[in-house]
């Protein structure tokens, strides 16, 4: 058995990584435990990438809170871990009466949340903000921005394991018990011991809450799918268009332009059972064509590129069926436990502001020291697509694998698929390099570079060819060589 | 770097243009292929039946693709291999990545020899999960004839375009079980020679109208579900049934890769997805020429290497400043005809008309037509989607001729319509 850990996160996701991130600001033995074999494979892959402003969430929530927080200082976690944002501002458009009403209550509630900025614009102010944008009049959130929610969840993982957190992959947690004041969680048949457990397991986080003494939350999922469109669309979109939320603040299906230059059509959102789920249902993706086109006249065939989904577990009270607050917790009933439940959008934007509470919650209970050597700067690995010609000659000089271009739509070279693999945590599966690199993400989608992305990550890693994964356990690629 | 010919892509259209430019007599071209070799798709095509137009022999992909590959040795012409062209510009600057370094050139002509990409899983936004195990035909073929690496032991296959049922093939000799291709339209969309050799001969069922409408597993594929389509080829309830299998092979379409081609600001018509051209093979952008699959998709390659000639043929003259302006009279098909290329003619010249009809005609009359006055007609006992057509049009039929054209005006008998009676 392992020597005991500090503390186990349970759960890869953008949250999970930011808490490990956190954490390893202090001399504390962090791990991570997840079931998948990489980073952001659950909700954290599956989302829009938006930096929400927090104007729709309930005044003091924890939603509200974390969200606002997150959003305002967005520019600082961006340098710090260099990861691509942009404060591309937000509109939700509005054509009817009731529709005024609802952006009107929405910005006065923003304006509670402390969101800056907000205003109600005309018509033509809407068109000078985004051509694209079909409404009569918009609520503006200049502080709304998108991110690439991958990448970001790479760079907090990345900067927790540079500063000694350990990932431990392909580990799904299925039992835990108290032995002699520590956590023993047993996972995929190995045994963890750990003075503290984070439960930051997002669409598991209720299961796992019970298991670590906390039962009684119910979890809803409502998932969401999207279509990614090509970047020729993408020239159309300046920022997020949203419709006017219903009654409720639900959102309906809207256009948001990614950090890349893609369109994500969607998320619509209806209530599964099955929180591995992500298949795309036809009747829900002609809705989402119909819907997309009341927002971002390009919702067009010959723009789409995949769809995917994700399943947000939104906490409910299981009488009235109301959504309620993220929880962030610890309870003296449970010791040794940080249980984070129900956390789903807005996660993302608000990852670090959960983690520092987190930690706030664990500095509560025991005195931490400083880690002396932590460093909160991830460095930037080159990216081949966005440099000028001369940074690219000076790649190549440096690295002849730059010199190779290995995804042609997004312009990845070898030496990026290299790094992606060598990083520490490294990519695994075909799925990894994509998260890493955005190799097999472009229009043709692995048309052309996937058979060599997957020679790489075999010689690499020195896989036999059974051993080639997409993304999941058991996603084999391939079912051996043609000729032995 | 100054060069005459900049050619992008060393596959079938890129090394017969090469060849025949230097046969013509032009000596500073370059080649630049972006894979270890040369021979583009060919290398992976290791079935027969290359070059019975061309050659009049049947060979296998790399054999035809080496018998370039030999004049292009044999006539000292440069190639670069391992080099991504990342830019081009509509003033012919083109920018290649090597693992020596960036290399510059600034080309007189260039010319667009791309290829073609397949069709995605995304772009026809097939439902279902998203599991392994789901490859387009050509990913597929690369990985077993070229990778030795084996994809599936049960396959079902969607679109019956010709490498789907090439695979279809491989893939029984390679000792899976293909239960089936299946293709939403009424007819099959690749040659009727394959539908016979790849599937007939192996006992492998052909399902028209019949599509994928679910993807079943997470982790490695499990199996799908195939449904009966109407007319409009929307699925009809109640005909669906499943087919266990761990591997879906896509095989619903090419499409021209343009990518470079739009980075120079080179027009694409909407009907073939590739580059306007005139009967030189011009595009609008002055100096940029286009031929192969990168500018049609083509049914045999031998068309690409006939194509890619003429298109050689016009850069030498350009080169020389020889070819006419651009001409003014446009080409266009009628409701029966898919695309017709070129999209515009001087009329001085005769020059192929390449098209592909819209739906398969039996005992049918393809007519060219000039102001209603017929131009050229060609009789047909078939003519179907999956086969290009292409019909010679001399210049002394079109209406005005003789005249010299004057320079970009628009020829005074009007535009030249295709159309199928049946």
């Amino acid at each position: 058995m392992r020597e005991p850990f500090d503390v186990l996160v349970i759960g890869a996701g953008v949250v999970g990584c930011a808490i490990a991130r956190e954490m390893s600001r202090y001399q504390l033995r962090v791990g991570l435990l997840e079931r998948e074999l990489d980073l952001a494979m659950g909700n954290s892959g599956r989302n829009s990438g938006v930096l929400h402003g927090g104007f729709t969430y309930a005044t003091g929530s924890l939603r509200a809170q974390t969200c606002v927080e997150g959003n305002h200082e967005f520019e600082s976690v961006a340098a710090e871990l260099n990861v691509p944002f942009k404060r591309s501002g937000k509109v939700v458009v509005g054509f009817t009466d009731a529709d005024m009403k609802s952006l009107e209550r929405f910005k006065a509630r923003g304006e509670a949340n402390d969101v800056r900025g907000l205003e109600i614009v005309d018509k033509k102010r809407l068109a000078e903000l985004d051509p694209s944008a079909i409404g009569e009049f918009a609520l503006f959130s200049p502080d709304s921005g998108i991110l690439d929610p991958m990448a970001y969840t790479v760079a907090l993982a990345e900067n927790a394991a540079m500063n000694g957190a350990e990932f431990l992959f392909g580990r799904e947690v299925s039992a835990a018990s108290r032995r002699e004041g520590l956590w023993e969680l047993t996972a995929s048949g190995e045994t963890f011991l750990t003075r503290w457990v984070v439960n930051s397991a997002g669409m598991d986080s209720a299961r796992i809450s019970a298991m670590l003494g906390i039962p009684g939350y119910v979890l809803r999922g409502f998932k969401g799918e999207y279509f990614v469109l090509d970047k020729k669309a993408g020239a159309f979109l300046k920022m997020p268009v949203y419709p006017a939320p219903d009654e409720k603040g639900g959102f309906a299906t809207h256009a948001t332009p990614t950090i890349h230059g893609n369109v994500l059509i969607g998320p619509d959102s209806y209530v599964v059972d099955d929180f591995a789920d992500f298949s795309s249902r036809k009747n829900r993706m002609d809705d989402l064509v119909r819907d997309g086109l009341r927002m971002f006249a390009q919702v067009k065939p010959e723009y789409f590129i995949r769809n995917f989904a994700g399943i947000r577990p939104k906490r409910i009270n299981p009488e009235t069926g109301e959504v309620l607050d993220f929880v962030c917790e610890a309870r003296d009933e449970a010791p040794g436990v940080i249980n984070l439940v129900g956390i789903e959008s807005p996660g993302l934007t608000g990852a670090l502001p959960l983690a520092r509470r987190a930690l706030g919650l664990l500095a509560a209970r025991e005195s931490l020291k400083p880690n002396p050597s932590f460093d909160p700067k991830r460095p930037a690995r080159p990216v081949f697509a966005e440099a000028d010609g001369q940074t690219r000659a000076r790649l190549i000089a440096e690295d002849p694998e730059h010199g190779e271009i290995i995804c042609r739509c997004e312009t990845v070279t070898k030496a990026e698929i290299l790094s992606a693999i060598r990083a520490l945590p490294g990519a695994k599966t075909l799925d990894g390099i994509k998260i890493r690199t955005r190799a097999m993400m472009g229009r043709c989608q692995g048309g052309y570079c996937q058979t060599r992305v997957a020679r790489i990550l075999r010689d690499e890693l020195g896989l036999p060819t059974e051993g080639i994964l997409l993304g999941r356990k058991g996603s084999k690629m391939f079912t051996g060589s043609v000729r032995e | 770097m100054k060069k005459e010919v900049v050619i992008i892509g060393g596959g079938p259209a890129g090394l017969a243009a090469a060849v025949k430019l230097r046969e013509r007599g032009i000596r500073e071209i370059v080649i630049l292929e972006r894979e270890e070799n040369l021979g583009g798709i060919l290398r992976q095509c290791i079935h027969d039946g290359f070059g019975l137009t061309r050659f009049r022999e049947s060979l296998s992909g790399p054999e035809y693709a080496r018998r370039f590959i030999e004049r292009v040795w044999a006539l000292d012409i440069p190639y670069v291999t391992e080099a991504s062209v990342i830019g081009l510009g509509a003033d012919r600057h083109v920018t290649a990545a090597t693992r020596n370094g960036l290399i510059e050139y600034e080309a007189e002509a260039v010319v667009l020899a791309m290829g073609c990409r397949e069709r995605t899983r995304g772009a026809l936004a097939i439902p279902g999960e998203r599991p392994a195990g789901i490859y387009t035909a050509g990913i597929a073929q690369a990985y077993i004839n070229l990778h030795n690496m084996m994809i599936g032991r049960e396959a079902v296959i969607l679109g019956s375009g010709d490498i789907g049922m090439i695979m279809a093939r491989r893939l029984t000799l390679e000792g899976a079980k293909v239960k089936g291709v299946f293709e939403i339209l009424p007819y099959p969309c690749g040659l009727p020679r394959n539908v016979t050799q790849c599937l007939d001969d192996f006992g492998i069922p052909l399902h028209l109208s019949h599509t994928v409408v679910d993807i079943k597993g997470r982790s490695r594929l499990e199996g799908v579900t195939v449904a009966r389509v109407d007319e409009s080829l929307v699925p009809i309830p109640g005909t669906e049934y499943e087919i266990p299998c761990d591997s879906l092979i896509l095989s619903v379409g090419l499409i021209p890769e343009n990518e470079l081609s739009l980075g120079a600001s080179v027009v694409l018509d909407p009907r073939t997805k590739g580059p306007e051209v005139d009967e030189f093979f011009r595009t609008n952008v002055p100096g940029i020429f286009a031929a192969g699959n990168v500018l049609q998709v083509h049914d045999l390659v031998d068309f690409v290497s006939l194509e890619a000639e003429k298109l050689a043929d016009a850069v030498a003259r350009h080169l020389a400043g020889g070819l006419p302006p651009r001409g003014g009279v446009e080409l266009s098909g009628d409701g029966t005809v898919g695309y017709v290329l070129p999209r515009r003619v001087g009329g001085a010249e005769d020059f192929t008309l390449s098209l592909r009809v819209k739906r398969p005609f039996r005992n049918c009359e393809i007519r060219v037509t000039q102001a209603g006055h017929l131009v050229k007609s060609l009789r047909l006992r078939k003519a179907i989607p999956a086969e290009m057509i292409r019909i010679p049009i001399r210049a002394a039929d079109l209406a005005g001729a003789g005249a010299p054209a004057a320079a970009g005006a628009p020829a005074s008998a009007g535009p030249l319509e295709v159309g199928v009676l049946c």
